[in-house]
């Protein structure tokens, strides 16, 4: 958290710094299998965030002593590029909190790909985040979930994640970088929709019973807007296969 | 997992169907906690806190540095954690594995959203303050170390003594004053374990657990949460563990402060 001795007015009669109401959405855009090699992708542009995720595998588990014999194993790495943020050049590769990401995202997915499908296998979750403005993490792991269906890895659900928070009294939807910086807390969520049970939550700021409350009932009311681009990202996919099937014949 | 992990598992959950747990503890109950402060006398703070089989040490040194570029009206502080070699077979030589990052993460947002070290209360002068550095040691797991470690971090800081600084230059025989805090924030960490719920696992229970939740908190304020392995939580479960660990809150402080003769 920065300094409090600089910060903005986050709230502006009773609108955001974007022009945001306190329960919505930055504009979301995903787009699913756009890279070749890989055997399923997305990329998603949420706000500014500019997130590209690709899955490989099922593929034999290497170095071949971490193979299961009863399951596949996820290997996930999430990780900022050194341009992605608009302060200062960044270091190359996952730096303490990438690492730390990327081992609850990969506990995410675990819960909903079904492993025993694929025993002595693994499959690689890459998140690459290509420009960043807060919330990548929500937005990595949404778009890993669309890349996942794309490589058609048998799954769940489709989870998707968004973080709500607080700025002063107010429980906020999908904090921008600016609004990440000076809030009064954050927490990120990803749920599976068909339970809504809560696969990651992390927190940090303060919240009391109430806005904790009222905060994950915005997550689960956002989810299904995401929920919705989702599925319409992995149909339009479909569909331009079928179209290029066609185009063949 | 080893066959012997996997029957013990078996055996936790079979257990838990009856009501009961390994060592006939209650759901919510913590296992015995002893906490030693004091035991580094080199470290500006320090403390060893043992709960149950688990042994975690904290210790504290405090260096003259800069600011953060984004602060320059606060000292820092900056955490860590070793999964040491020798608390555990399962535990290897080699760079910070992700699950030691994780642990000294997640104690380090609780006590940094907790605003317990009075971080401006650290400016040495024009661009120089004391850096706090938290270095958290586990000795023996036998599971929960993020509220062993979350302990063990806050009686360090509770005991840490500011160094006397003259003429730029820190004299570290002789402390003048105890480092300034505003709030003291304690975890609990709970496990779900074939749709039960139980606070505090042990090494066994860890093994067996489908899903894990900490929770930090100042007993009215949730200061951070971090939930973790594969399973799912349900909103329902979340209400109720908050429930536990505001209570359990008021518990874990007083042994804070009967162990460090400080209170807040």
């Amino acid at each position: 958290m920065a300094s409090k001795a600089n910060k903005p007015e986050l709230i502006v009669k009773g609108r955001r710094i974007d022009g945001r109401d306190f329960n919505e959405l930055r504009p979301i855009k995903i787009e699913a299998g756009i890279l070749k090699n890989a055997d399923g992708s997305a990329y998603v542009e949420w706000g500014n965030n500019k997130i590209l995720a690709a899955v490989y595998g099922p593929k034999e588990a290497m170095p071949k002593h971490i193979a299961d014999p009863a399951k596949a194993i996820i290997k996930c790495r999430y990780a900022m590029a050194p341009f992605s943020s608009l302060a200062e050049h960044g270091r190359t590769g996952p730096n303490r909190r990438a690492i730390e990401i990327s081992k609850v995202t990969k506990e995410v997915f675990e819960n909903v790909v079904i492993l025993s499908e694929f025993p002595n296998s693994e499959i690689d979750v890459f998140i690459e985040v290509l420009q960043g403005d807060g919330g990548t993490r929500a937005a990595g792991i949404t778009a890993a979930s669309v890349a996942l269906a794309n490589a058609g890895i048998f799954m769940r659900d489709l989870v998707y994640a968004v973080s709500a928070g607080r700025i002063e009294d107010k429980i906020v939807l999908d904090f921008n970088m600016i609004e990440d910086n000076y809030s009064e807390a954050d927490m990120p969520m990803a749920i599976a929709p068909r339970n809504n049970e809560v696969l990651l939550l992390q927190m940090d700021g303060g919240l009391d019973r109430d806005q904790l409350k009222q905060a994950i009932g915005m997550v689960l009311e956002a989810g299904k807007e995401i929920s919705r681009l989702q599925r319409q990202a992995l149909k339009e996919d479909y569909s331009r296969v079928e179209e290029s099937a066609r185009g063949n014949k | 997992m080893e066959a012997i992990d996997s029957i013990k598992s078996n055996y936790i959950r079979e257990l838990l169907n009856n009501g009961a747990r390994e060592d006939s503890r209650g759901p919510y109950d913590f296992r015995s906690i002893m906490i030693k402060t004091g035991v580094i006398e080199h470290a500006e703070g320090s403390a060893q806190v043992d709960l149950g089989a688990t042994k975690v040490l904290a210790g504290v040194k405090l260096a003259d540095g800069a600011p953060m570029a984004d602060t320059p009206d606060q000292g820092t502080i900056s955490m860590s954690a070793e999964l040491l070699p020798l608390a555990s077979a399962d535990y290897e030589m080699g760079p910070p594995s992700p699950q030691s990052i994780e642990l000294a993460r997640v104690v380090d947002r609780g006590i940094r959203a907790g605003n317990c070290v009075a971080l401006e209360d650290l400016i040495l002068g024009e661009g120089k303050c004391w850096n706090v550095f938290v270095d958290i040691y586990i000795l023996n797991y036998d599971g929960n170390l993020f509220d062993a470690s979350e302990l063990a971090a806050m009686a360090a800081l509770m005991t840490t003594k500011v160094p006397k600084y003259e003429d730029e230059k820190v004299i570290r025989e002789e402390r003048v004053k105890d480092i300034k805090l505003n709030n003291i924030v304690t975890s609990s960490t709970f496990a779900k374990i074939g749709g039960h719920l139980v606070l505090d696992m042990n090494r066994n229970e860890e093994n067996a657990a489908d899903a894990r939740l900490t929770i930090a908190s100042d007993g009215n304020v949730v200061r951070a949460m971090q939930k973790g392995l594969n399973g799912g939580i349900t909103v329902n479960e979340i209400d109720e563990m908050l429930d536990v660990a505001f209570k359990k809150h008021g518990e874990l402080k007083s042994h804070l402060e009967k162990a460090t003769n400080r209170s807040l």
